[in-house]
């Protein structure tokens, strides 16, 4: 039993949609919160309005609570349940400590007599709060870079005039760096203030001098009720000071602190975090070290609650953070918890790393036209994926090699920018393409003096890299035939995909891997153990690497394995990689479903991914966890080794799906529907046979190649024309045109920026009502789970669409030709498992617009609505243990459920808000309402049409 | 700068299991106890901490040499590890204070270190079966002659090594102003502790291994303090008559590590050799007279008897070993001594512990 007999019924506060600055890693702090909480037999109540999450899943906590962050939800969950002693504010991001905040000074917490753990609201403001916080840093004698507060524009501009340039202005009580920018002009000062004292809710800035190419640091802490601190984990931005860190590619453990400072920014973390108020939990400490010989450590600031980096952090090192910091916020001490890796050391205690990790954030700039693609102080990625190995270099590659933007890693694939003067600019301005451009430059022979000098980036990360560089000129000497293993071990301890080597012996990949079987230089998994193999562990958790060997006594030659494979059934499920927009959270959560039901089914169940922000990549989830890229050398190579019954892709989103056919190719047998059917709708042509022999209307479409093809293909359908490519996510490129000029526009511009793609070419039916279902289909039979409405006319991508469920406004005809249409190609098609489709309704016709044989963004909404496991179902049914007609549907929901978008425009200014076939929702939200007379319901309809586009 | 090629290296055990790895551009063979440190900060610091003397060293952290060395950050005046076994090996370092490369320092020191082992695999070898004599070389067509080299290194079980790096003659630290005067036997003595004195307003007067404790006492001390070392404590048998003598008169001492080890055996209490020792800087050990916890630097091979501390009527246990519940620290119940297993100067590693220091001129004040 918890130490604190007081607490004995706990609130938690989930972050909400997923937005830029706050996605998924709150899904698995929350997560992990609620099932640690629970192991001590404590009552757990939940409010969060994300229905994509694993944490809102009845099996979750004894109460969950699919509404609106708002006090007055948090008055009605109070009044419901008077028993709840304690809040939890600390696992929901800045939004959870904000709503905390508010009813703090509602004094609801007071009239209801619930207690605040895991953090106190002294220790909110004052971190929140920068001008209290950089007066608390100055009594502590924690120094700060010279920083002034603004609460008009007036003193602003005496501050600037004060300090000089350039200059940082952030907005106080704002999240992921919203209204912050670097100032290095002050021409520019003026409107960049107005907007971050706009962005604030207290209208307020902070003005500091920027402290521009200081390293940066992160160090993640834990401190219990007894005031024991540890740190968990130190993480090093290989950006300097100036990005946000969230947009930075980071590093675990340090690379290029040494021991004296690194002990003066550990006391100084330890001692801000005592200052800053008494009570137990998690912190994020963020310090800037100036790179010359002083040495010289600033405070930047300090999140009293866990964060993106406490999830990286928990990944990096294998100790669960915010598990441990719920335990800590019900008033256990650390030395009384144990090692959640080991079972048998202590929990204080910090872990240590024998591997390095990169995190490597994923932007969706294309998502955002007109956007400003700079990197800077507020953050624009949408994801992020992580990659362990045995070296920087190797890890470097590994996260390269999992952002699923084409690239096979480092050089080596042809891809690289020549041009001096371009390279020289993308060095300047950061982006999501200048971790690629350093090795261009370098190879390009510019110097890594003139490298540093302009991104400020460590000579020690540089010089990685141009070992990286040279080991690629020495490679390119040989062939296939010549290379020694020696020098092919090296590129793949180097982290080089198979595929860069055939780059550079120019062969073919599966040569390379031929003679890596050959020359016996095989994949090895290694356990991520928080410990340096000091101590035993008992977790499942592998990396995978190259080794050198190592012999008996008895002459037998071999690379440690620690992944020891069992002789139990397998199945691997893939994962989906990085969050986008277009494949987010929803995909997690049905992966992390589909691990479970098939351990459920007895199998044992194997889990494949590289983004650290997810549940699907926590340990304790699968039987054994496999954090490698989603990128087919490194699960072929998992599966080579695991033997496992077969793949499960249909979860895993786009990034899975895509994988298919090579594993068809490969024998490798797919889990539920076959690559053939999966292939069959996503082929336009064919597809639309299969419609035609079933009778089944669609809309107008031809395929073309060429702007010419386009245009005569115009003259046979009528404009409107919906112009796409084949195979994107997200309805990326996407685009409805009205006339043939528009029509020839665009097809240019997407065969620039796509070359060789083909482009569909639909009539878009003009004021249609658009529909999708979701159905799980074992070959016999069909279920449909669920049919959702969109709110907002055809023409919006469905993943920005409002939407209810059940349908607000169809009638009984077309209701049952969207029924009929739905089994008939789930049957046509041979699903088993799930499948998506997309309709149009106009004059009470229904047209098929697409139909994609996997689990869709809207099947976690479905089931969260009817609090049905529709995942698990689906699950058994791919594996072929359950048929459809084995289960009990019974779908509960009173009135409509409306799925509701979230957008981030806020972090991109100049963007057009506009809405079109092209997504740009980063999350979504739930809202329950009891009938269409409902006031929020009245509002979404007649808003509708808004943000639509021509 | 070109892509750099290099020669084969590898690591034989005494049990005649090989793991290979890359010279980093030094030939040559080095025999001793192989060993593992976890530590990912602090490597110049562990490599000259004369307590490693004897050892070879695994680092974990999978790079070393990053931020290259740097005059101060020293614990003595060379490298005292006999060899270094890393996983990837850095030949360009990054750090505006340093004043040379890692690999410089290593020759300079004469000391051969190997890079590309599979240092995860050796280390969960070592933990299975328990630390040994180990010989590293770039000599690997010679495994044979290696062998047998290997088997006249004798077992660090029962070895003394103290004085192998004590100093030969007496030497004073610290300001001769200063309020306290410390006697210290120098067992191995890392620089830092010296440094922790001294900034407490200490003048210390460090004597050799083999000082009797007349020889201690005529400088006339307020305090006495034995040092850290490498090596088995049971041979120390001068040192531990110094111990018993400071006991016997009641004066205010502290020992670490070696010289806790020696203060034990002085109150009869025996010490055994570990299975693998505790080396690195994320070590917790639990204060039984607060309650709290401390993340400790950690380097020793030897430990005391659990059951024999308990069950002494004059000695109190007051730190444990959270991981595996050894004893991290005693005190005397009647007498005005004190000592830690641990490392409270870390040098690498937190600084926790620095509190003891605070405790022992307490100590001094009040004797």
């Amino acid at each position: 039993m918890p130490k604190n007999k007081n607490i004995n019924s706990v609130l938690i506060i989930g972050s909400g949609p997923i937005v830029i600055g706050q996605a998924c890693e709150f899904d698995y702090s929350g997560t992990q919160a609620l099932r640690s909480l629970r192991e001590d037999g404590i009552e757990t109540i939940l409010i969060n309005s994300n229905p994509a999450t694993i944490m809102t899943d009845p099996t979750m906590a004894d109460h969950v609570y699919l509404l609106p962050l708002t006090t007055k939800s948090i008055i009605k969950i109070l009044e419901e349940h008077p028993q709840i002693d304690a809040v939890l504010p600390t696992m929901g991001g800045q939004t959870a400590l904000n709503l905390c905040i508010e009813a703090d000074e509602k004094g609801i917490w007071e009239e209801y007599n619930v207690e605040l753990i895991g953090v106190d609201i002294d220790a909110i403001n004052i971190t929140e709060d920068r001008e209290q916080f950089r007066d608390l840093m100055a009594k502590i004698g924690v120094p700060m870079a010279p920083q002034a507060t603004a609460t008009s524009f007036l003193k602003g501009k005496e501050i600037a005039q004060e300090f000089g340039f350039p200059l940082c202005i952030r907005s106080s009580f704002t999240l992921g760096g919203a209204g912050a920018a670097i100032v290095y002009d002050e021409a520019d000062f003026d409107e960049l203030l107005s907007r971050g004292l706009e962005i604030s809710p207290i209208h307020e800035v902070m003005i500091d001098k920027a402290l521009l190419g200081w390293k940066e640091y992160e160090l993640e802490l834990l401190r219990d009720k007894n005031d024991n601190v540890v740190i968990i984990c130190t993480i090093e931005n290989m950006d300097p000071m100036g990005i946000h860190t969230g947009d930075s590619i980071t590093v675990a453990p340090a690379m290029t602190l040494s021991d004296t400072a690194f002990q003066r920014m550990r006391d100084m973390a330890i001692h801000m975090m005592r200052s800053i108020g008494d009570f137990a939990g998690g912190c994020n400490v963020q310090f800037a070290v100036s790179p010359d010989e002083k040495e010289d450590i600033i405070a930047i600031e300090i999140n009293p609650r866990v964060s993106r980096s406490s999830a990286l952090a928990s990944k990096a090192t294998g100790y669960p953070i915010a598990k441990v910091a719920s335990k800590l916020a019900i008033g256990y001490t650390l030395d009384e918890l144990s090692n959640q890796i080991t079972k048998s050391t202590s929990a204080l205690f910090e872990p240590t790393l024998d591997y390095v990790v990169v995190k490597i954030p994923r932007w969706n700039f294309d998502k955002f036209e007109g956007s400003d693609r700079t990197l800077g102080l507020q953050m624009k990625a949408v994801g992020e994926v992580m990659a362990i190995g045995r070296s920087f270099q190797e890890a470097l590659h590994k996260a390269t090699q999992s952002l699923e933007i084409k690239r096979n890693g480092l050089g080596a694939d042809g891809k690289g920018y020549k041009n001096y003067d371009q390279i020289i600019d993308k060095l300047t301005h950061a982006s999501w393409d200048r971790v690629f451009v350093i090795y261009d430059a370098i190879q390009l022979g510019i110097p890594l003096s003139r490298i540093h000098e302009i991104t400020k980036i460590d000579m020690w990360f540089l010089k990685q890299y141009e070992e990286l560089y040279h080991l690629e000129k020495e490679i390119s000497n040989y062939t296939i035939d010549t290379i020694e293993r020696d020098l092919l071990l090296e590129a793949k301890q180097k982290g080089y995909g198979d595929r860069q080597i055939a780059h550079m012996l120019k062969c073919l990949e599966s040569e390379v891997h031929a003679r890596r079987e050959e020359l016996n230089i095989k994949r090895v998994y290694k356990l991520v153990d928080t410990c340096a193999a000091e101590f035993k562990a008992q977790t499942p958790y592998y990396y995978s690497t190259f080794e050198n060997s190592v012999e008996t006594t008895d002459g037998n030659v071999y690379s440690e394995n620690e992944s020891v494979v069992s002789d139990k059934k397998k199945v691997i499920v893939l994962g989906s990689g990085p969050n986008r927009i277009g494949q987010g959270i929803e995909f997690d959560y049905c992966c992390v479903h589909g691990v479970l039901a098939s351990a459920e089914c007895g199998y044992e169940t194997i889990m494949i991914n590289c983004n650290p922000e997810t549940v699907s990549t926590d340990f304790d989830i699968a039987d054994k966890l496999y954090f490698e890229p989603v990128f087919w050398e490194h699960i072929y190579d998992i599966i080579q080794h695991e033997k496992p019954e077969g793949v499960i892709v249909q979860l895993g989103g786009q990034t899975a799906l895509k994988l298919a056919e090579k594993l068809d190719r490969y024998g490798i047998k797919i889990i539920g529907t076959s690559f053939k059917s999966l292939d069959l709708a996503e082929d336009r042509g064919s597809f639309s046979t299969l419609l035609k022999e079933n009778n089944i209307p669609y809309p107008q479409f031809d395929v073309a190649t060429t702007a010419d093809e386009a245009l005569a293909i115009s003259d046979v359908l009528d404009f409107p024309i919906l112009v796409r490519p084949s195979y994107v996510l997200g309805g990326q490129g996407m685009k409805i045109v009205i006339n043939r000029n528009e029509l020839e526009e665009h097809v240019v511009d997407l065969l620039r920026t796509m070359p060789d793609n083909k482009l569909l070419l639909d009539h878009y039916l003009d004021g249609a009502i658009e529909a999708e279902a979701d159905a799980i289909c074992d070959g016999e039979n069909v279920y449909i789970i669920g049919i959702m409405e969109h709110i907002e006319p055809c023409g919006i991508h469905s993943g920005d669409s409002n939407a209810t469920l059940p349908p607000f406004n169809l009638g009984e005809f077309v209701m049952q030709q969207i029924k009929d249409h739905t089994k008939k190609i789930a049957l046509a098609l041979n699903t088993v498992g799930l499948i998506n489709i997309q309709f149009a309704i106009k004059d009470d016709t229904v047209y098929i617009i697409e139909a994609n044989p996997r689990a869709s963004r809207t099947v976690p909404f479905i089931a969260k609505a009817y609090g049905e496991p529709y995942v698990n179902f689906a699950t058994k049914v791919m594996l072929g243990e359950k048929k459809v007609t084995d289960f009990d549907f019974n779908p509960q929901l009173e009135g409509y459920a409306i799925k509701q978008p979230v957008f981030s425009f806020n972090k991109f200014p100049k963007v057009n808000k506009k809405l079109g076939p092209e997504m740009k929702s980063t999350g979504e939200s739930i809202l329950f309402i009891d009938s269409l007379k409902d006031d929020e319901f009245y509002n979404l309809y007649s808003r509708r049409k808004m943000y639509l586009s021509k | 700068m070109k892509y750099n090629k290099r020669d084969k290296a590898l690591v034989l055990l005494s049990d005649g299991t090989i793991f290979y790895g890359k010279s980093i551009g030094q030939s040559g063979t080095a025999f001793g106890e192989v060993c593992f440190n976890t530590g990912t900060t602090g490597y110049q610091e562990i490599f000259t901490d004369p307590s490693y003397f004897g050892q070879i060293m695994v680092a974990t952290n999978a790079h070393i040499g990053n931020y290259g060395t740097k005059e101060e950050e020293v614990e003595s005046d060379s490298i005292k590890i006999s060899g270094l076994i890393c996983k990837n090996f850095s030949f360009n370092y990054s750090r505006e204070a340093a004043d040379d490369s890692l690999k410089n320092f290593f020759e300079k020191n004469n000391v051969l270190a190997i890079s590309d082992v599979d240092t995860r695999a050796l280390v969960s070898y070592i933990r299975e079966n328990g630390a040994m004599n180990a010989v590293i070389s770039t000599d690997v067509d010679n495994i044979e002659g290696l062998k047998e080299q290997l088997a006249k290194v004798p077992e660090m079980n029962g070895l003394e090594l103290a004085s192998k790096v004590s100093t030969k003659e007496p030497y004073y630290f610290g300001d001769e102003n200063a309020t306290y005067r410390i006697a210290a036997l120098d067992l191995g003595i890392k620089k830092n502790i010296l440094r922790n004195l001294a900034k407490r307003d200490a003048y210390i007067k460090v004597f050799p291994y083999n000082a009797t404790f007349e020889e201690m006492n005529e400088w006339n001390p307020d305090g006495y303090f034995l040092s850290n070392g490498p090596g088995d404590p049971e041979p120390l048998e001068g040192a531990q008559a110094v111990a018993k003598k400071i006991i016997e008169r009641n004066l205010p001492l502290f020992g670490i590590c070696l010289g806790h080890q020696v203060i034990a055996l002085a109150n009869g209490i025996s010490t055994y050799k570990m299975h693998n020792g505790h080396r690195g800087i994320n070590h917790p050990v639990k204060n039984l007279a607060t309650g709290k916890g401390e993340i400790t630097s950690q380097n020793h091979g030897f430990a005391i008897n659990r059951e024999e501390t308990e069950s002494h009527p004059d000695i109190e246990i007051s730190h444990v070993h959270l991981n595996d519940n050894t004893v991290a620290g005693i005190k005397m119940k009647s007498k005005n001594v004190f000592s830690v297993q641990y490392h409270p100067e870390a040098s690498p590693g937190p600084h926790d512990s620095s509190y003891l220091f605070d405790q022992f001129i307490e100590n001094i004040k009040n004797k």
